[in-house]
């Protein structure tokens, strides 16, 4: 029971997870501004977001339900804490899983995406509300790309559903992003990932332009501070299931360490150059990216899997 | 200044609300975001939602019709915020202090913490008053409140 509770609050859960994660989204800050040519935040500026939200008052909406409302940050956060757990236990090596864990995974990433629904239509907003029926669509439109993808990771990794065994064949036999259906998967669950965190060009969930920050628009406060550390979890734990599936797995012994940095950086960097030189499209320029492109891309990928390539 | 204080100074938000100007103040405010200026690396960025501000920017003169607005908004904020007057129009009225729909100054209907006068300011100007409005008081000055 005690190395539970270690391995959720301590290492790899909340603590470790959200200081690393709070690292990704400065580096996140500060790749962006130099693509800007900016000088960008300074290193500790995820924490002082965080603190001073964690301050600051709370404001909770006259119409709209009080406690969903207030529980969904909670919940969103236990949702990114337990998924980062299971992602982060196989792929750093510590402890194998169970079978089927790939599975699970998949249910709890979603947490997130549907607490900031829930949060969102809790609040009584109608800009809240317009903002979570494009996350709706969003999860709608990414959910099929993504488990095509890791059918095609379960494919050549010879009919394993569990993370440690796919992390353990990639070691004996080669990283999966070495093969042509290895690469062309890689694509299609960058773009996944995109739209999964919110980012540009699939943030149109939040698009503080128009809509005011959509499905955040009620949130203040401790529970927006809630939702922040969410977001950089979130940050940290995708990143590292993408380096598991793709990569080989991350490791802490060792030289292995400036491996694993360098494996969590590169995709952070895609994502940031990704989300850095692309326009916000609309919901349904998304959705049929993501159905027709990035469906065909997983399709692809799956049939070059079972030719072996 | 314990932890709390220093993450507030170190992370402004900021939300703009343009009460009735001629829009050059609120292009003066854009510019602090281009690289040039770089708000960002003080830790300021503009936010869409005024539940998350902590700096609620107020440009151009209050009219008989945005007065409601503007108190509504304050009023919807999330305390402590620091409330700025953004040019000469919220400052005094400037060039628009005779005219027909002209609601008095910001001061008149909502607390302010900080001025910058110019039409427009320069960006300048505008760092520069957040930057006198967040540093501790000079010491005799802290002596004298005592
Ligand atoms: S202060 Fe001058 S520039 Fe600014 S809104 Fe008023 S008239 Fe326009």
């Amino acid at each position: 029971m005690g190395i539970e509770i270690f391995y959720f609050l301590i290492f790899p859960g909340l603590l470790f997870s959200g200081i690393i994660g709070g690292l990704i989204s400065w580096a996140d800050r500060k790749i962006t501004a130099r693509v800007q040519f900016r000088k960008g935040p300074p290193i500790l500026q995820p924490l002082y977001d965080f603190v001073k939200l964690l301050a600051k008052e709370t404001i909770i909406p006259l119409r709209g339900s009080v406690t969903t409302f207030i529980l969904a940050p909670v919940f969103a956060l236990f949702g990114a804490v337990i998924s980062a757990v299971f992602i982060l236990l196989p792929v750093l090596g510590i402890e194998t899983g169970f079978a089927g864990d790939i599975i699970v995974i998949i249910y709890l990433l979603n947490i997130p995406s549907f607490t900031y629904i829930i949060g969102a239509l809790a609040s009584g907003n109608p800009l809240a509300a317009v903002g979570a029926s494009r996350e709706m669509k969003l999860i709608l439109s990414y959910e099929m790309p993504f488990l095509l993808v890791l059918i095609s990771i379960i494919i050549k990794s010879g009919m394993t559903i569990r993370l440690s065994e796919i992390v353990a064949y990639q070691a004996a036999n080669g990283a999966f992003i070495g093969s042509l259906s290895g690469i062309i998967g890689f694509i299609a669950i960058m773009m996944c990932i995109q739209a999964k965190m919110g980012l540009v060009p699939f943030d149109m969930a939040e698009g503080e332009g128009e809509i005011c920050d959509g499905i955040i628009i009620e949130f203040s406060g401790s529970i927006l501070a809630f939702f922040k550390l969410t977001k950089y979890i979130m940050f940290f734990a995708l990143p590292a299931l993408v380096a598991g599936l793709f990569f080989g797995g991350l490791s802490l012994s060792g030289i292995n360490i400036l491996w694993s940095v360098l494996k969590v950086l590169a995709v952070v960097l895609l994502i940031t150059l990704v989300r850095n030189t692309n326009p916000r499209v609309r919901i349904e320029q998304a959705m049929k990216f993501f159905w027709i492109w990035m469906n065909l891309f997983a399709v692809i990928s799956i049939v070059l899997a079972l030719m072996g390539l | 200044m314990g932890i709390k204080d220093l993450s507030f100074k170190k992370s402004l938000w900021v939300f703009h609300l343009s009460a009735g100007s001629c829009n050059n103040c609120d292009i003066e405010i854009l510019d602090l975001l281009t690289p040039r200026y770089d708000v960002e690396r003080f830790g300021m960025k503009l936010v869409g939602s005024i539940r998350h501000a902590d700096v609620l920017l107020v440009t151009g003169i209050i009219t008989k019709k945005t007065k409601a607005r503007v108190l509504e908004v304050y009023e919807q904020a999330p305390k402590p915020i620091i409330v700025i007057a953004i040019g000469a129009c919220p400052c005094t009225g400037g060039i628009f202090a005779s005219g027909y729909n002209f609601a008095g100054p910001l001061d008149k209907v909502i607390p302010v913490d900080a001025y910058i006068p110019g039409c427009p300011p320069k960006p300048e100007a505008m760092l520069a008053g957040v930057m006198k409005l967040l540093a501790p008081p000079p010491p005799e000055q802290a002596n004298a409140n005592k």
